[in-house]
């Protein structure tokens, strides 16, 4: 008796994954379709764009900073052994433009903005403020999750390179400034190494797919989540753990898309 | 339309970012060192090109003049052929000698132009007529390994 209540336990938690898959898809789409009227009014999404990319600033700066000079201490002292320390400005450029920059913006991102989003939606169904807007004939989906959804997108790209930039501002004063690489070939060997399609335009790509994945578990999951104060935690919880490993696994395949051949 | 103290803190996000990318294409990236816009295309076949790779640099007196395009087998001939674009400022004479190099021990190949004397130069479609091929370790070794072997039986 109690394999079969194991078994169905089991079915019954793959069946609701797929399921909430399907709801998620078709949420999806239809914020695809209303956002139209969210570009009309370009407020709205200001408005997000300042909790969700302004507010997320000093992290990403802080943390770019400190990354690139771990980058920098950790790859001079690996370069140090072969004798080629003057290659540690294309170590750190390659890994945060290519890798780092990306991944690391979209996983803070997904901790800052989006566990605050989904808790923000979250509060509003259980609050019943989504049901008023219905009442009153505005589309919450259109009113409250495309300006977002959009936000999220624009700003996952302008964070990512913010990282990078300020990654490669920390390993050049570790590098060049405290150990005392050349600075000629830093820069010099960085920009012959760096292609701009290949690495920099791929590196915007990757956080544009990261962008637009965590923003909508986010707005997923606080649409999705039961209107009790138990089920926004969880739904919040859910967001960073589900957009996390999203991230670590779409970098995996679109890192061996896109870099496979170089 | 009204502005706002916020519309002021996105204007400035936006700003940041934007210059972050502008910073990773020009300071990090290639596309501020060299425009590729005005070159002419001339082509040279190796026996063998061995790591040379495309987008790898053209080099005349250790000066960078321009970069390789293409490289494909040419199924007539069994050779390599490497087309280079070249940039425009730079004439070469017609009996320009093209060298596979490699900077350094164990970097990374380049190919080295020679210039000859001819008045002639160089234009768009040309083939450049004498090239070197890469050097191959295995057969530096064995060569050296030939001329060691040879050695003692001359001697006696």
């Amino acid at each position: 008796m109690n394999v079969i209540d194991t078994i169905r336990g089991i079915g019954h938690r793959i069946i609701n994954a797929v399921w909430r898959i399907g709801v998620a898809a078709r949420f999806f789409f239809l914020t695809i379709i209303y956002s139209g009227n969210s570009f009309r009014r370009f407020q709205l999404i200001v408005r997000e764009l300042f909790s969700s990319g302004v507010m997320s600033l000093i992290i990403i700066v802080v943390a770019g900073l400190f990354v690139g000079m771990v980058l920098g201490l950790q790859g001079y002292e690996t370069l140090k052994r072969y004798g080629s320390e003057s290659a540690l400005g294309v170590m750190v450029a390659l890994g945060l433009v290519r890798e780092l920059g990306p991944v690391m913006a979209a996983l803070l991102f997904a901790s800052r903005a989006g566990s605050a989003m989904t808790a923000e939606i979250g509060l509003m169904k259980a609050t019943e403020q989504i049901s008023a807007m219905e009442m009153m004939a505005v589309n919450p989906i259109a009113r409250i999750v495309a300006p977002r959804f959009w936000a999220g997108v624009i700003s996952m790209p302008l964070l990512a390179a913010l990282f990078s930039a300020v990654g490669i501002f920390g390993g050049y004063l570790v590098g060049v400034v405290q150990i005392g690489v050349d600075e000629g070939s830093f820069w010099s060997q960085m920009q012959a190494a760096v292609d701009f399609r290949e690495d920099v335009l791929n590196g915007v790509i990757k956080s544009l797919v990261f962008g637009t994945v965590v923003t909508l578990i986010a707005l997923f999951e606080g649409f999705d989540a039961p209107p009790t104060a138990e089920g926004v935690s969880g739904a919040t919880t859910r967001t960073v753990v589900t957009s996390s490993l999203a991230i670590l696994m779409l970098d995996f395949v679109l890192t061996a898309i896109m870099f496979r051949g170089a | 339309m009204e502005r706002t103290t916020l519309d002021l803190w996105v204007g400035m996000f936006v700003v940041a970012g934007v210059a972050a990318l502008v910073f990773l294409a020009m300071k990090v990236g290639n596309l501020g060192t060299y425009n590729m816009s005005n070159t002419y295309e001339v082509h040279a076949y190796f026996s063998n090109v061995g790591g040379l790779k495309v987008k790898a640099s053209i080099k005349d007196a250790g000066v960078l003049v321009g970069r390789v395009a293409a490289i494909n087998l040419d199924t007539n001939r069994y050779e390599a052929n490497v087309v280079m674009h070249i940039d425009k400022r730079y004439q070469f004479p017609k009996d320009t000698f093209a060298n596979i190099l490699t900077s350094g021990l164990l970097g990374e190949q380049y190919i080295g132009l020679m210039p000859g004397g001819d008045t002639e130069m160089l234009k768009n479609g040309d083939q450049i007529k004498q090239t070197q091929s890469a050097m191959v370790l295995e057969d530096l070794i064995s060569k050296f390994m030939f001329s060691k072997a040879a050695e003692p039986a001359a001697t006696k």
